[in-house]
């Protein structure tokens, strides 16, 4: 597959997708959803191949497209994936197409939908694959307005309108990159000024020793862009009113890949590029992290609709990540990508049933329902997996990387790790509650006409279960991967940090 | 003397003349030709000057300077003009009349901002200047049974007549105390030693009179009665060509004339960048008509721009080359699809955008594509142009970076209210509104600079690049 442009292919697959949707006619329903899945579809099949060949024993950058794209700013399309990012790249992918599926029942303005969504698609993609600072803006800012857009026309009103929660969600978010793009052009100009020479690639960056007062401010700020989009509290009241408020596959892609660019920003803009700062700031991201994950998880306790408690459980579930990567060694961060993608999984899987519920039943809330399990089993299965997989079940995909994470920063933060394992407690409480309350119980009579998810519906339920399923069993095949791309990042930053005299 | 250097103003002076003469001669009903002719013209001396772009010198011991710098200036004022022609024909026939008036006035504008550009001394400046206002004058009160447009043209009579004052005061100050109009010369002389403080006091006026004109808070008050009683293409002219010609004049003046004396006062333009910026957002959040939000909106803009006169550096004069021309495609484009829905609805309000989306899917698009690239969001081409203009302030001014970058995110909000009218809503009229095509080729043409820049800005930056050298080399 040598010069095959194949990053670039999987990219534009959904651009393509939704090029092709503008000549359908509007009323096509069936023919739409079916090209949108056969975008996707081509882009899920390649990053599969690609992760099945990229050579962990070699590492790096695989993949590489480089073309010069603005001389003036060093500016590169420069695409490449690695251990990181491979496994970032492969969730999107396979979220993007379960979504399609998830949204298979969207029968108003399906068309203005689905090229909305593949537009979404591929901005997150671009993120995960482009390897030049100001490539992966575009892509990053490119997401914000589809879901905006997503948000207000296909959402839903419930405890606050739509048009809050998507203005909530777009402000945070805009606000956020706001400061990065601070961040980032500061850290642009600063290496132009010590180097001479303007260059915009991640890796170039990297190269260069910024001073450590400079390295304090702007890795605040880009904690900030990123940490807001990571719903890191106290920045992360956007999240479950968001989620509430979008269409299913909107919150699929939002809570699933979404957020994990902030994640994965910090690992691999924040920390490779500051090193300094991030040394400085590790332990502020950990109390932060775990005062986000424990706030959350009580939230989570006392919400009664089913999208918030969801909402406020990721938000829980990014605590561990930002705990993972204060930790600032491999195993750590590690389990935070591990826990990144599993979270990813396990969201998916969880907001696609509980959009097909709430599609049936017309109902979250907890109270209103119950015993689901006798009328709809199938959905019945998907939430409990979902469930056990949010608290951690061994032998499902998020047991690993929490465990991991747990294992890394206990070291370096023995008590705030204690509180985050305390967590999971409060974690299982609330998701084997809401569990119990809406599957189990008597039989309600008036769910009684209620038809099982069949057919083009069962995507997201075999896919993603299928996923957390063998993520669990078999953790190494996404370790392997997740640990061949850590171990040279954290490598150069210790080094970093090591001639900087920070260590 | 090289009189070729000046082949493009003579060209538009020309087919001003033409325009009017021909207005006089040409029957009623075949004068909606003259859209056409004028844009033809335009597009021709258009190609011209970017054959002659490497011709350079100055006439006239220095009074009429070509260098890139103007010349690309002049090729934003005919890019501006091009599609400005091109949107307005129909509103133009339908709405105002008086076709060969209109289209050679606006003509006229244009050669007004082209000798702004080119003005090498304070006389050329003032003419320059002069010419474009009162074509301006002329252009805003056009529809003259319009109570509106009447009154915006009173308004804009009286002030810019004041700016003008203002402006005059100011240099005769500058000339009372260095003897010359020469703005090289002045900067030869201001560099050689100091000079009492009245020197400060014509600066201030230079400072308002120009402020006047590029929108500034706090001299921005008449911007949005005006923008919104004028004839709709003549608002997009405007905000785009009227304050670009401003921007090449302040640039002028203040980094090639002041140089050493503009140093101490870089402070002052950061703050009056900030201030501008953060009143124009603010103010325009509470807007419910389009044209007063996108008024505004142009205040807020020309705050952005400013941060590109603080540094005053190659840099600095780049980022403000690329955003003038990348924001005639947003504004234009914007004001568009506005005369355009007023065409067939007759409203100006934003709530009867409604379903705007399903009356007519390319002007939302358009609008969509103006808004987000105005808020700076990529791929569009307003990211590329805001980092230009903040890449240049962040080693110095930091602070107004933050700004800066903060209220275009705010600027989102109303720019998005916008959109949300558009999308989501259900049309109150169903019945689809029609382009016709000159106006639907604006759209196109603007649509795609837009996006085409945002995604691969780079010849662009080369360009501007050059045009920011060659200001440098003649000074």
């Amino acid at each position: 597959m040598n010069g095959f442009p194949i990053l670039s292919v999987i990219l534009f697959a959904p651009v393509a997708g939704a090029l092709l949707l503008v000549f359908i006619p509007p009323a096509e329903h069936k023919l739409i959803k079916a090209v949108a899945a056969t975008a996707t579809f081509v882009s899920l099949a390649l990053t599969v191949y690609a992760y099945a060949v990229y050579d962990q024993a070699v590492g790096g950058l695989q993949f590489v497209e480089r073309v010069p794209w603005i001389k003036d700013l060093g500016v590169t399309y420069f695409l490449g994936v690695d251990g990181i990012s491979l496994p970032m790249l492969l969730l999107i992918a396979i979220i993007g197409f379960t979504a399609i599926f998830a949204s298979w029942n969207v029968n108003m303005r399906p068309r203005e939908f689905f090229i909305l969504f593949l537009t979404l698609v591929t901005g997150v993609m671009g993120t995960f694959v482009s390897m030049d600072l100001f490539i992966f803006l575009l892509f990053y800012e490119v997401v914000v307005i589809p879901i905006y857009i997503m948000v207000v026309i296909w959402g839903s009103t419930k405890r606050v309108t739509k048009e809050y929660a998507g203005m909530k969600l777009t402000i945070y978010l805009l606000v956020g990159s706001a400061f990065l793009l601070v961040a980032v052009i500061a850290v642009f100009i600063q290496a132009l000024l010590i180097t001479g020479k303007p260059d915009f690639s991640i890796y170039g960056l990297a190269r260069v020793a910024f001073p450590l007062g400079f390295q304090r401010w702007t890795f605040a700020f880009m904690l900030f862009g990123f940490g807001s989009l990571l719903s890191m509290w106290p920045f992360h009241s956007w999240s479950p009113d968001g989620y509430a408020g979008a269409p299913t596959a909107v919150s699929m892609v939002h809570a699933g890949v979404l957020k994990k660019i902030g994640g994965y920003g910090l690992i691999r803009i924040a920390l490779l590029i500051l090193p300094g700062g991030a040394a400085y700031w590790a332990p502020t991201i950990a109390v932060l992290g775990v005062a986000g994950a424990a706030y959350a998880a009580f939230g989570a306790l006392a919400q009664k609709d089913l999208k918030y408690i969801v909402g406020y459980s990721s938000v829980s579930h990014m605590g561990y990540v930002l705990l993972g990567i204060a930790s600032l060694n491999v195993i750590g961060i590690n389990g935070a990508v591990a826990n990144m993608f599993a979270h990813g999984i396990m969201a998916a899987l969880f907001f696609s049933t509980i959009g097909f519920v709430y599609e049936k039943t017309h109902t979250r809330w907890v109270p209103d329902l119950g015993g689901l399990f006798q009328q709809m089993p199938r959905v019945g299965v998907a939430f409990v997996l979902a469930g056990l997989a949010s608290l951690g079940l061994p032998g499902l995909i998020s047991f690993v990387p929490e465990f991991t994470i747990f294992l890394g920063s206990f070291g370096r933060y023995g008590g705030l790790s204690v509180v985050a394992i305390a967590t999971i407690i409060i974690t299982a409480l609330f998701v084997l509650r809401a569990v119990a309350n809406t599957l189990y119980g008597p039989r309600r009579e008036e769910y009684d006409h209620l038809t099982d998810i069949r057919g083009p519906e069962m995507v997201p339920l075999a896919v993603l279960g299928t996923v957390l399923v063998v993520g669990g069993l078999v953790p190494s095949l996404l370790f392997n991967m997740i640990n061949s791309g850590v171990t040279p990042l954290v490598a150069s930053v210790t080094h970093t940090l090591r001639i900087g005299g920070v260590l | 003397m090289d009189w070729s250097l000046m082949d493009i103003e003579i060209a538009t002076a020309v087919l001003g003349l033409g325009l009017l003469v021909l207005g006089l001669i040409v029957p009623h009903n075949a004068r909606r030709g003259l859209g056409w002719l004028t844009v033809l013209g335009l597009a021709g001396i258009l190609a011209l000057s970017i054959g002659t772009w490497s011709h350079q010198g100055s006439l006239y011991g220095g009074m009429y300077i070509v260098d890139s710098y103007s010349t690309f200036f002049k090729e934003i004022f005919l890019t501006a003009a091009i599609l400005v022609t091109l949107g307005s024909m129909r509103y133009v026939d339908e709405q105002v009349g008086y076709q060969a008036e209109y289209y050679g006035i606006l003509v006229f504008a244009t050669l007004g901002m082209m000798v702004m550009a080119s003005a090498g001394d304070f006389i050329t400046l003032y003419l320059g200047l002069e010419l474009m206002t009162i074509a301006f004058i002329i252009l805003v009160a056009l529809r003259k049974t319009d109570g509106k447009s009447v009154e915006a043209g009173i308004k804009y009579v009286l002030l810019a007549g004041l700016s003008s004052a203002v402006l005059l005061f100011g240099l005769s100050l500058v000339y009372g105390l260095t003897g010359t109009v020469n703005i090289i010369r002045i900067a030869l002389l201001l560099s050689r030693g100091a000079f009492p403080p009245v020197l400060i006091l014509g600066l201030v006026l230079l400072v308002a009179g120009l402020g006047f004109k590029i929108s500034a808070v706090p001299f921005h008050m008449w911007a949005p009665d005006v923008y919104e009683g004028a004839p709709t293409p003549i608002t997009a002219f405007l905000g785009t060509g009227s304050k670009a010609a401003s921007f090449a004049v302040v640039l002028r003046l203040f980094t090639a004339g002041f140089s050493g004396v503009w140093a101490n006062w870089t402070l002052m333009v950061a703050i009056l960048a900030a201030v501008t910026m953060v009143v124009g957002n603010l103010v325009a959040i509470p807007q419910t008509n389009i044209k007063r939000l996108l008024a505004y909106s142009s205040v807020a803009q020309a705050g952005y721009i400013l941060v590109g006169v603080v540094t005053a550096s190659p840099a600095g004069v780049k980022a403000v080359l690329f955003y003038a021309f990348i924001y005639v495609f947003a504004t234009v484009g914007a004001f568009t699809v506005v005369a355009n829905v007023f065409a067939q609805t007759g409203s100006d309000e934003i709530r009867d955008y409604a379903g705007l989306s399903q009356r007519s899917p390319l002007s939302a698009a358009m609008m969509l594509f103006a808004l987000l690239s105005m808020a700076g969001i990529p791929p569009l081409a307003g990211f590329a142009g805001k980092f230009y203009l903040f890449a240049t302030v962040i080693q110095g001014y930091p602070w107004l970076a933050v700004i800066g970058l903060v209220m275009s995110m705010v600027s989102v909000y109303y720019y998005l209210r916008v959109v949300l009218v558009m999308y989501r809503d259900e049309p109150l009229d169903p019945s689809p509104i029609t382009l016709s095509s000159p106006v639907a080729l604006t759209m196109v043409i603007a649509m795609v600079a837009t996006l085409v820049i945002g995604f691969y800005p780079g010849p662009l930056a080369n360009v501007t690049d050059l045009a920011a050298r060659s200001f440098f080399v003649l000074r």
